[in-house]
């Protein structure tokens, strides 16, 4: 079922990931029950295991570490800064859509 | 050891070598992650990468012999993203009922942590494709190298700026949400755990359930909806530019 929605997405040559199209068919063929069982077990399984999927990837860095070694320190700067930008804005536009939806 | 060298020779000649290294590296570093009570900074994915480039360097393998091997476990990041789709249908009630709210929430934040990144890093002079390696860096790690690689980035480098993205979101936070007054209420944890979810993807997302189960609901489905809203504007936004 997951292969195929892969299948079905990578075909299509839009400018989004293919698994993301396949998550959203996936979504979408989700509201029949003969669907929702095989998916549920499976893909409980194999969100479980997700860290694993980002090792082989991650050891790809090695062949950048000239790139590390020299931008290192910005690198963290610049990912430090955003990571805080992020998430205050995010938690700022919750909190008040929230209290005005209450008032 | 004679038959030991052997073995090794000839298990590093074959894809085997990569794919067995990487399970065993990561059972022990999962191991280890276990039995320090699961600390941000033992955080598996950045252990066993770090194990893992150093056994390649000391063995003298280069880096596509070792991704033949394991470019197996990689090609499971395609349908792991495909199966994200399940958490995002456990949570469609909660969905449905905020989804102005979280969708404002998700479209604010992502673009603050993503412009953030791409302003900060070309005030610092960093080269063209490391910015645009820095661009997806809040979405979860499959999702972020796909658009990595759409938007003329590194994908390897945008892996390991994810990681880090996720670790720095863990440690620091709680202390930020503090800081920013983030009640400690239903409303609250919503807000949190909605921002650890949208900011720092899968392992926000685990350090937002850790604080509180509700929190760790809204991080999923921001991850997810940031895995969407991602990968549907930053190409486009990159293609009209």
């Amino acid at each position: 079922m997951q292969s195929l929605g892969e299948l079905l997405s990578r075909g299509l040559s839009l400018p989004i990931p293919g698994p993301v199209i396949g998550m959203l068919l996936l979504l979408l063929a989700l509201r029949w029950q003969t669907v929702r069982l095989p998916v549920a077990s499976c893909a409980s399984y194999l969100l479980s295991h997700l860290s694993l999927l980002f090792v082989p990837v991650g050891v790809g860095v090695m062949t950048h570490l000239g790139l590390l070694a020299h931008y290192g320190l910005r690198m963290l700067v610049v990912i430090v800064l955003s990571t805080w930008a992020g998430l205050a804005a995010t938690a700022l536009v919750v909190r008040y859509a929230r209290s005005a939806h209450d008032a | 050891m004679p038959k030991f060298v052997d073995l090794w020779i000839y298990l590093s000649a074959t894809p085997l070598f990569g794919l067995t290294a990487t399970l065993m590296v990561y059972v022990l570093v999962q191991a280890a992650y276990s039995r320090l009570d699961q600390a941000a900074w033992a955080n598996p994915v950045l252990w066993s990468v770090v194990v893992l480039a150093c056994l390649l360097t000391l063995t003298g393998e280069d880096y596509q012999t070792y991704f033949s091997g394991a470019q197996f476990i990689h090609f499971l990041l395609g349908p792991a993203v495909v199966a994200l789709a399940w958490p995002l249908w456990e949570r469609r009630t909660a969905l449905l009922m905020h989804w102005r709210t979280l969708l404002l929430a998700a479209l604010v934040g992502g673009t603050a942590a993503s412009s953030s990144a791409l302003a900060l890093g070309w005030a610092l002079g960093l080269p063209h494709d490391v910015v645009l390696s820095l661009a997806p860096k809040s979405v979860t790690t499959p999702v972020a190298m796909g658009i990595a690689d759409k938007i003329g980035g590194i994908p390897a480098l945008t892996a390991v700026f994810t990681v880090i993205t996720g670790m720095v979101g863990a440690l620091s936070g709680n202390a930020l949400m503090g800081w920013i007054k983030v009640p400690k209420t239903a409303h609250g944890w919503m807000a949190q755990g909605f921002a650890f979810g949208t900011a720092a993807h899968g392992i926000g997302a685990a350090c937002a359930l850790e604080n509180d189960a509700d929190a760790g609901a809204y991080a999923g489905l921001a991850l997810g909806l940031q895995a969407v809203l991602a990968s549907l504007l930053i190409p486009l936004l990159f293609w009209l530019f």
